[in-house]
């Protein structure tokens, strides 16, 4: 699993930080550091960037994974930094910065925009592979999901704009059903495409917020 | 007969159908749709009322379809999945019905990237085979997509739409008999200007027996310049414009009749095409050619019943 993100334009961190004079930034060493959006390169460079516009930077951390509970240990190593400081900037995707809220009381910033469950598929190009549903398709997709990939989600696709493989919206958005249908195709499996696929619960997760037990 | 509409009846009656489309004003003036009514309506058996096409906000399609009904005309209602949810779509159906129209055509509709609101939220909490299949269970089954019984008649004459120059090609079909299996009883395809390859897929069709199982009305988009045909073969999903049409027209000293006698052509070729019921001319901002074309293809008058 990998949560991609992007960074946000630097104006609209410096407008969050408007009333800030002292940050505290804090990175992720794994999918950030991936993504070059919150790894030790990119925390330094905004280290850099914020002194510039005149903000006093206390002090920078890059735990191993923001999101897990390690980021307690890491903010207690740096008490007296974060102390000192009025906010923090944190540059990792939401999950980190939620573990970020959950151990520290102080105002917290995002640095970036999370965006989805992706891969790589080439460095530095990301694409969306899961939106967590909740009522997963895959097993009549080939593997291949319609609802993180098709851009109207269809269950029984594709509908008529899809042109030599590629996605009416985007010429460089490969059509996901063109890719279920070949691979389908390919293991003779087609068939299963045949049958009606009934409307799906997006009540399972996508609109569900209720916590859940293991069980 | 399922829902008695005048298109129902002329399809049932072995008839060769002619549909066109009215597009909605973007504004609130009734008069645009009754103009566009009167004009058309001696020439068509029905007129689809579009909805909200190519993702621009306009008057909506329930209410151009009730200003038609009002005049004596049948309306087609188009539909799409990609503003409203399940809830949203099975009221206005009740409402559509209650009002008099008959026939529904379902869509997935253009992605709203497409339209003025490029940022909106695309609902498509149902897909365009999933509202086929919801509005034939409300229609024979008297229920909601839920379960819960309907009271009253569903009197729906149902319509998809089909794109027989999409990819895959040879998927397109198993597709479209998915959508007969859903409840689709008539079809209004993507223009045909490549009637080679329209008849390519018409065969298959056939050879699947689906040419029995529903009405296939064969899209017309007449062209009225060479910028515009040139658009069409690179801009507007799955058309497919051959070169010799572009070529045809810019040889042409009137453009614009040189745009009619291609749809005359088109529509003579159709017309001798097994499997074909009809044709639906979708004369974007050129409703004024649709009479024209009518009564130059020999489909005057329309049959009355």
């Amino acid at each position: 699993m990998k949560s991609i993100t992007v960074k946000k334009p630097f104006d609209e961190i410096k407008e969050s930080l408007k009333d800030v004079e002292k940050v505290f930034l804090v990175g992720c060493g794994t999918c950030a550091t991936m993504c070059h959006t919150g790894g030790l390169l990119e925390v330094l460079e905004m280290k850099e960037e914020l002194e510039k516009s005149g903000k006093k930077v206390t002090g920078w951390m890059v735990p191993p994974v923001a999101c897990d509970d390690v980021t307690k240990n890491a903010i207690d190593e740096n008490t007296d930094a974060i102390k000192e400081a009025d906010a923090l900037l944190v540059l990792s995707c939401a999950f980190g910065i939620h573990s970020v809220v959950i151990f520290s009381d102080k105002p917290v910033f995002p640095a970036t925009n999370t965006l989805y469950i992706g891969k790589e598929d080439t460095p530095g190009h990301f694409s969306r592979v899961c939106i967590q549903c909740g009522e997963c398709v895959l097993a009549f997709t080939a593997g291949i999901c319609p609802i993180a990939r098709c851009a109207k989600q269809l269950l029984n696709g594709p509908c008529g704009g899809a042109q030599g493989g590629k996605c009416e919206i985007s010429p460089d958005l490969p059509c996901a059903w063109h890719l279920i249908i070949e691979r389908l195709s390919k293991s003779g499996q087609l068939h299963k495409l045949e049958k009606i696929v009934p409307p799906k619960n997006w009540g399972k997760n996508l609109t569900n917020i209720s916590p859940i037990k293991r069980s | 007969m399922k829902a008695g509409s005048n298109l129902e009846k002329v399809l049932e009656g072995g008839y060769f159908a002619v549909t066109a489309e009215v597009g909605p004003p973007k504004g609130t003036s009734a008069s645009v749709i009754r103009r566009k009514g009167e004009l058309l309506k001696f020439y068509c058996d029905a007129l689809n009322v579009t909805d909200n096409q190519t993702a621009i906000v306009r008057m909506s399609s329930l209410s151009g379809s009730v200003i038609l009904r009002e005049m004596g005309i049948d309306p087609v209602m188009q539909m799409v999945v990609r503003d409203r949810n399940r809830i949203a779509i099975q009221s206005d159906i009740l409402g559509a019905v209650a009002l008099g129209i008959r026939n529904v055509l379902c869509l997935s509709g253009d992605h709203q990237k497409f339209g003025n609101h490029p940022d909106a939220k695309g609902v498509y909490d149902i897909d365009s085979i999933q509202l086929v299949q919801t509005l034939k269970t409300m229609r024979d089954e008297k229920k909601f997509l839920c379960g819960e019984g309907i009271s009253g008649e569903v009197l729906l004459f149902i319509g998809a739409v089909e794109n027989p120059f999409a990819d895959p090609f040879e998927y397109r079909v198993v597709r479209l008999a998915k959508k007969i299996r859903a409840g689709a009883d008539f079809i209004q395809t993507q223009a045909v200007y490549d009637v080679n390859k329209f008849s390519k897929w018409i065969e298959m069709i056939r050879d699947r027996g689906l040419d029995k199982q529903v009405h296939i009305l064969a899209g017309i988009i007449p062209i009225k310049s060479v910028g515009m045909a040139r658009y069409m073969r690179d801009n507007v999903s799955g058309v497919s414009v051959p070169d010799e049409i572009i070529t045809r027209l810019e040889g042409a000293k009137d453009v614009k009749e040189e745009g009619v006698k291609i749809s005359l052509e088109i529509i003579d070729q159709l017309k001798g095409i097994d499997g074909i019921h009809g044709i639906h001319i979708m004369a974007v901002a050129w409703e004024d050619i649709v009479p024209v074309i009518v009564e130059r293809a020999g489909l005057l008058p329309r049959p009355v019943l």
